[in-house]
């Protein structure tokens, strides 16, 4: 399982890396970018649904 | 002054300054979403009015057949050479491809999470400073006397103006935000001394550089080119004017919120760590901001047929409350975990400033709850809420209980 930001759709609302800080940072614009490579663990599967469900672009993609 | 009939049907004649739009727009909106979604108006010239999530979403992304080129609602238009082109008056907001994409490039970084998180101890500060000033009186006026000034007093140290000036520059942004309706001349005349301010303080940021937004500005270049003065001067006026009475409305709508609603402040008072998910409530539930586009050209778009240069109403705080997208969405929830909401927009002119705003909201609340943890409206009646397409309240006198 692993999550993605497309980043031609990120407008840097800034939910995700607010919600989920272990998997999601910032760049110097303030758009989300994915931690390492994106690996999710049963774990954090559930923090980032949450993520993907709060943001408002629909740029948050989870591969099962 | 002209009196302006009163709307008898919002479908066909929808007016955001009418009284009851103004009192309270939630059923009008309702109402609109079940029997037509894109509302129409003859009045200021022609307007459509999407009240659902789907039309809101689908103009504010479209902007191949909307322009920015202006975002305020009003009798006239502003023809192209009306403005330095292709800037527009106050960049990004102002701005459409391709010049909006470098635009926002230079402001966002000053306006990333980076930079602005590092404000909080001084927003902190000059919130506990306000709380002073109120002492142990029993009525408070958390709009007048608290909300209003928090975004001033945060910009004015962005931009880096003299502390000594925080009378003046409170005054200039009161004439940017209640003179919206001014006939044009009025308006001309009104903004002369601000900027006249303001090209005084680049002058002097130019001589004697410091850290602050206004020597940022100063120093970006596009291509090797520094800004225009009218690109710096635009992005300080679109800092005040988006950055004021916005988040004024913002910190406002939730303490009216908190104040009629015990159960929520009690919950917010003994649970600190349900902050982040409650300002995320109180953006959707009482989003305070209200957008305009014009049509670029003739079209039949959702269903509508449109004509260059009609009026576009952006509801995002009608976008909120769609229960197509929101479940119970005409109910607060100060948990609400899933909660997608558009209070900044969204696209490429998602509010650049909303990093800021949502500090500034959550610690004013945070502070005010601290030294107040129980309040109430003193006089729901002597509430007044602002009109146009900046929604908060103005007045909001709460009686502070023991």
């Amino acid at each position: 399982m692993r999550v993605s930001i497309d980043t031609e759709i990120c407008q840097g609302q800034g939910r995700c890396f607010s919600i989920a800080p272990s998997i999601f940072d910032f760049d110097e614009l303030g758009n989300g970018v994915v931690i390492g490579d994106g690996t999710l663990s049963e774990e954090t599967m559930a923090l980032a649904r949450l993520a993907q469900s709060n943001c408002p672009e629909h740029a948050i993609f989870i591969e099962e | 002054m002209d009196t302006k009939p009163p709307v008898k049907d919002f479908a066909t004649d929808w007016d955001h300054t009418d009284p009851q739009w103004v009192a309270d727009p939630y059923p009008i909106w309702e109402e609109l979403r079940g029997r037509c979604p894109v509302a129409h108006t003859n009045r200021y010239g022609g307007g459509w009015f999407p009240a659902t999530h789907e039309g809101v979403t689908t103009i504010a992304k479209d902007t191949e057949n909307f322009t920015s080129r202006t975002v305020i609602l009003g009798n006239g238009r502003p023809g192209d050479d009306a403005l330095p082109a292709p800037i527009g008056v106050a960049p990004p907001i102002t701005s459409d491809p391709p010049f909006h994409a470098i635009a926002r490039r230079l402001l966002l970084p000053a306006f990333a999470p980076g930079p602005i998180n590092a404000l909080e101890p001084q927003i902190r500060a000059l919130c506990q400073r306000l709380l002073d000033q109120l002492g142990d009186q029993e009525i408070v006026n958390g709009g007048a006397q608290y909300a209003q000034y928090i975004p001033p007093g945060v910009i004015k140290h962005m931009l880096g103006f003299p502390e000594d000036d925080e009378d003046l520059f409170r005054e200039f942004a009161h004439i940017i935000v209640e003179g919206v309706d001014h006939p044009e001349e009025q308006r001309i005349e009104e903004f002369a001394p601000i900027e006249e301010y303001f090209i005084k303080q680049i002058e002097d940021h130019r001589e004697n550089p410091r850290d602050d937004l206004t020597t940022y500005l100063l120093n970006v270049d596009i291509g090797g080119q520094k800004l225009a003065d009218e690109h710096i001067f635009g992005t300080m006026v679109l800092t005040l004017v988006a950055g004021i009475d916005t988040t004024w409305s913002a910190i406002g709508a939730s303490l009216w919120h908190l104040a009629s609603h015990p159960e929520d402040l009690s919950r917010l008072v003994n649970e600190p760590d349900l902050m982040p998910v409650a300002i995320e409530e109180f953006l959707r539930f009482y989003a305070p901001v209200t957008m305009a586009r014009l049509v670029k050209h003739d079209m039949e778009y959702l269903g509508c047929p449109m004509k260059q240069d009609d009026w576009i109403l952006l509801g995002f705080p009608a976008a909120n409350r769609d229960p197509a997208v929101f479940e119970d969405a005409d109910k607060f929830i100060i948990d609400r975990a899933e909660n997608r909401h558009v209070a900044f927009g969204l696209g490429i002119h998602r509010c650049a400033g909303s990093n800021l705003a949502r500090l500034e909201l959550r610690v004013a609340i945070e502070e005010f709850i601290k030294r107040y943890p129980r309040f109430e409206l003193a006089d729901s009646a002597a509430v007044t809420w602002a009109q146009g397409q900046i929604r908060g309240p103005r007045n909001l006198p709460l009686r502070i209980l023991s």
